[in-house]
């Protein structure tokens, strides 16, 4: 089945088993290797990306159901000034350790935001409740998130 | 042979279905989890797919004659941004995994799949709903209760897809829900009661409880409503070890990973009096 979608921006066309994992699609074929396999099987949202601004589990998804939908992985997200306030911010914050996690977590913090740019402490805990992190105990984690709302909310408005 | 297919139009994903046997996938969520192979590689299905997550005349939610019609292609997140939603339905769908399943994960998948810890389905049981089934023959209406026939199985036929499900949006004086897991998020339920319920004058006009994840199938308990109906708290009180007895008879849990079955049968039994002394009672006692 060939698949037309737009990826981090940019049309692209793939021929391939429309079954196939995006996850395998973005790391396999278009080496996108910021979208992180943890758990495979949806739990864990290390390999979260948007599709049409939703956050998605890519592991989960079959790339035959993107036809003509928009993919925003972490590199097309990384060029962004939002994607710099919670780098910084997350920096500053100590949200980050091992870093495996942090591409999905930087997802799942765009999509809040993007519909509420001024979370409270309960609504980032549930817009992240489908990110596994082993490291941080989260609390850094949404001190990260917290802080470049403040910082940035005019950037998600 | 293709391994999957993606129809323009219901009509033609109905003929896919019947002539091939195919597998419907909307959101994909617990499918490609089920068949998942080795990373890297497809999933591994049986029969060739069908996408249908996509088909307009599975998506969309419209309110007729008092009666909700939910798509079976929704997504569980595009039903929570729905006003008219019943707020029981849309307190079952919060607790459902976490915001990028719910962003996927369809509500025709999540009652197709007939898990006994669905957490749609407690709720759909006492709000009455029907689901709505479409084949190249025709389209037929069966209650929720009919359409779940146990453990993964449902009555779809060959051929046939579940189009929609309909529920009555009546407003209830009491709406309850909760669900037992180990964690906020993502947990499968160990349990879960959902129950509405009518009070009027003093009197239980009404009242519909489920328990999941308890038996084969969601439950219900005839009798017990039967019993209730048009009690008085104090009457509804006295016989409560009586009601209880009811939804023992109906309670048959079976240990696994996620629960023991006499965690199971206990913490239901002590949810339904929960629901019963602590919210129902009070809420007829101030009718009066």
């Amino acid at each position: 089945m060939t698949i037309e979608f737009t990826l981090n921006g940019k049309k692209v066309a793939i021929h391939t088993n429309p079954l196939r994992r995006l996850l395998d699609v973005l790391r396999d074929d278009f080496h996108l290797t910021g979208v992180k396999e943890g758990c495979g099987e949806g739990e864990c949202g290390a390999c979260s990306v948007l599709v049409d601004g939703m956050l998605s589990n890519s592991c989960i998804v079959p790339v035959g159901t993107l036809q003509g939908t928009d993919v925003l992985t972490i590199e097309g997200f990384r060029g962004t000034e939002r994607y710099r306030v919670l780098e910084e911010a997350f920096a500053e914050a100590g949200s980050v350790q091992c870093g495996f996690c942090t591409p999905g977590f930087i997802m799942a913090a765009e999509a809040l935001l993007r519909t509420n740019p001024e979370p409270g402490e309960d609504e980032i805990r549930e817009a992240i409740s489908g990110n596994l992190c082993r490291c941080t105990g989260y609390h850094m984690i949404v001190e990260g998130i917290t802080r470049a709302s403040r910082r940035g909310a005019a950037l998600w408005k | 042979m293709e391994v999957a297919y993606k129809p323009a139009s219901l009509e033609e994903a109905l003929n896919i279905v019947e002539e091939r046997n195919a597998i419907p996938l909307a959101g994909g969520t617990d499918l490609m989890v089920h068949r998942r192979s080795w990373s890297g590689l497809p999933p591994r299905f049986e029969h060739p797919v069908v996408f249908i997550g996509h088909l307009d005349a599975l998506i969309g939610i419209e309110l007729e004659d008092g009666i909700l019609s939910i798509g079976a292609a929704n997504t569980l997140t595009s039903i929570l941004e729905h006003r008219e939603i019943p707020p029981l339905l849309r307190a079952s769908i919060r607790q459902i995994a976490g915001p990028a399943i719910r962003n996927r994960a369809t509500i025709g998948g999540n009652i197709c799949n007939a898990s006994p810890a669905a957490d749609t389905l407690p709720a759909f049981y006492v709000l009455g709903a029907e689901a709505v089934l479409v084949s190249t023959a025709g389209t037929r209406v069966v209650p929720i209760e009919k359409f779940i026939e146990g453990p993964g199985k449902t009555c779809l036929r060959r051929g046939e897809l579940l189009s929609r499900i309909r529920v009555p949006a009546d407003r209830h004086d009491i709406w309850f829900f909760r669900k037992v897991g180990t964690r906020a998020a993502y947990s499968c339920s160990k349990l879960s009661l959902a129950a509405v319920a009518h009070t009027e004058k003093g009197l239980a006009a009404e009242v519909r409880l489920a328990l999941g994840s308890i038996a084969p199938t969601v439950i219900r308990s005839r009798e017990a409503e039967a019993f209730m109906r048009a009690k008085t708290a104090g009457e509804i009180d006295t016989h409560l070890p009586r009601i209880l007895e009811y939804y023992d008879s109906l309670i048959d849990p079976i240990d696994d990973q996620r629960s023991s079955a006499a965690y199971r049968r206990d913490a239901s039994l002590r949810l339904v009096r929960y629901f019963i002394r602590n919210i129902l009672l009070p809420h007829i006692e101030g009718t009066m």
